[in-house]
């Protein structure tokens, strides 16, 4: 077993991909280190399946290059296959397998595999193992995928949008896992268009949008963008603005975006938050429900696209 | 990262190392084992598909033994058996394999299993060992019903019969996998189901070329229904070689839409 140690898991360069005269990735960079999380966040058509399935060797690219676990994932060859666990976008399954078998047949396609039985169980799949793959609600056909991508033990995963269609309880179990391989020093890389997710689960965070690049980093850098915090609360509705931004330092704003609700952009310090309650103690009210928030992945995707999330 | 609500406070529910990389390729031996019993359990449970492999060929059996509706000579036995062992054949390996496929793709197993460590050659073979293992089921269930009519093969064809039987699975195994593997799957249902209805009556099975209508005499014998049923018929009833134009016609059915099924049929 080849394990390059210092060597990116996935290394993407200057990556093109075309259908026709559309591009659907456009010059992209890409790196991920065994053991982390990469994050690929897009809206739908911004060019994440087509990436994670030109890594997988499923599709020829038309320029750039792809290192995955350090050679050329072109043509899927066997043997880069055995290395790698993957969830296709909506599982795939024989439309009357029992979830057990399924299982299994994957798992006999490893050497080591994990247990099938124990899986099934730590995923919630016990009760549902005998009913045919069809009958599954959406959520367990999903848990089932993930437990086919990682029933192998692989070095490298990839989950192309894994928690879609999960309920709360799903969903969180799938980032406990996804965090259990990141400890065990298993790559990830993720596709996903929720927010929460990839600023839940990702050391890496990339952006992108019609095949390129528009932001890269972690969660934090890519929120904690200097001073662009703010401050929200509610109190009686037309009070007068004009006094609050006598209070405030210069450079601060103001704001009663819905009546009653009340916004204040600028850093955010104690000060302010004193500045603001002595505004609202001076004309009879009580600032209530007051929240500070940094911004979040979801304002900086709207900031570089314009475009909304789903 | 903050830590997700356990279900016992404490006990994580992946234990440290229980996802420790060590992946390798699982025997070749195993993955078709597995992949061919999967399937083959998968065939036997399906209504449709026991319907058409089984119940089918076992009605026409009983029913073209005791009632007069074709013209057959006495033991009309001997001669409905090998009619029968080809419409088995083909309803396994074609019909059956062409719609199992369909809906496979659609359900997306075929990009599944692409993705693990079973090469492709073997995802092929994983299904017509399945095939295989359907036709043999198929063969011991209506042979015994046979013998209990009171059927007498000629020994001597035996062996031959097998052979074709073989070379039939072959022919209508690639047929169905190109079927299956090229057009959408209600698609595929029904081209299956109207080209096993067409064979079965005038595909020279059910009907012996012979007894059929001028100009299909002749080309009854280039399909490969035509050929396996007439195979068989010489070599169960008369207990001789089938024509070589029998053996021939069903290779080159194989090899004509393994080629092409080869260069066509995207297994993703």
């Amino acid at each position: 077993m080849s394990f390059a140690p210092g060597r990116p898991a996935v290394q993407v360069r200057d990556l093109v991909k075309r259908y026709g005269r559309v591009t659907a990735v456009d010059g992209l960079d890409l790196r991920l280190d065994h053991g982390q999380v990469l994050a690929l966040l897009g809206p739908n058509g911004a060019g994440k399946t087509t990436t994670v399935q030109l890594c997988q060797g499923l599709l020829k690219a038309d320029g750039g290059s792809i290192e995955v676990l350090g050679a050329d994932p072109t043509g899927a060859p066997d043997a880069l296959r055995a290395r790698i666990g993957v969830m296709p976008q909506g599982g795939g399954a024989y439309p009357g397998v029992r979830a057990g078998e399924m299982l299994r047949l994957v798992a006999a396609c490893s050497a080591r595999p994990l247990d099938p039985a124990w899986l099934l169980d730590v995923l919630g799949l016990d009760a549902c193992a005998r009913l045919p793959f069809k009958r599954l609600s959406g959520g367990q056909q999903q848990r089932l995928a993930l437990a086919c991508a990682v029933v192998g033990r692989p070095e490298l995963v990839f989950l192309d949008e894994p928690t879609a269609g999960l309920d709360p309880q799903g969903r969180r179990l799938v980032w406990e896992l996804i965090g259990a391989l990141r400890r065990d020093g298993v790559a990830v890389l993720l596709t996903t268009h929720q927010m929460a997710e990839a600023e839940e689960l990702a050391d890496d965070v990339v952006i992108i949008d019609h095949g390129r690049v528009v932001a890269h980093g972690s969660p934090v850098a890519l929120t904690a963008n200097g001073n662009d915090a703010e401050l929200r609360f509610r109190a009686r509705p037309g009070m007068n603005l004009r006094l609050l931004s006598d209070e405030l330092p210069a450079g601060y704003h103001a704001a009663e975006p819905a009546a009653g609700r009340y916004l204040v952009q600028g850093p955010i310090d104690p000060a302010v938050l004193s500045a603001v309650t002595t505004w609202c103690a001076g004309q009879g009210a009580l600032a209530d429900d007051v929240q500070v928030s940094r911004r979040s992945l979801e304002d900086v995707f709207l900031e570089l696209t314009g475009r909304e999330l789903r | 990262m903050t830590a997700a609500p356990r279900p016992e406070a404490g006990v994580p529910r992946f234990a440290r190392g229980t996802f420790t990389p060590d992946p390798a390729p699982g025997s070749l031996l195993r993955m078709l084992a597995t992949q061919s019993a999967t399937e083959l359990r998968l065939a036997l449970r399906q209504g449709e598909q026991v319907l058409l492999t089984l119940l089918i060929p076992l009605l026409l059996l009983v029913g073209l033994t005791l009632l007069q509706v074709v013209p057959l000579p006495e033991p009309r036995i001997n001669s409905v058996v090998p009619a029968v062992l080809a419409l088995a054949v083909m309803s396994t390996a074609f019909t059956g394999q062409a719609i199992a496929l369909g809906f496979d793709r659609r359900y997306g197993v075929i990009a599944r299993l692409a993705a693990t460590a079973l090469p492709r050659w073997l995802l092929v073979a994983g299904r017509l060992a399945a095939v295989l293992g359907q036709v043999v089921i198929q063969t011991v269930l209506l042979g015994a019903v046979a013998v209990a009519l009171g059927w007498r093969p000629a020994l001597g064809g035996l062996g031959w019969a097998l052979l074709l039987v073989l070379l039939g699975c072959a022919a209508f195994g690639t047929l169905g996998i190109l079927l299956g593997g090229s057009l959408r799957a209600e698609l595929v249902l029904a081209v299956a189901n109207v080209l096993w209805f067409v064979l079965l009556l005038g595909g020279g099975i059910v009907v012996p070329a012979a007894q059929l209508p001028g100009p299909l005499v002749d080309v009854v014998g280039f399909l490969p229904s035509g050929a396996l049923a007439e195979g068989l018929r010489a070599a169960l009833v008369d207990g001789v070689a089938p024509a070589g134009q029998s053996v021939l016609v069903l290779i080159g059915w194989a090899l004509v839409a393994g080629l092409v099924a080869s260069r066509t049929v995207r297994l993703r």
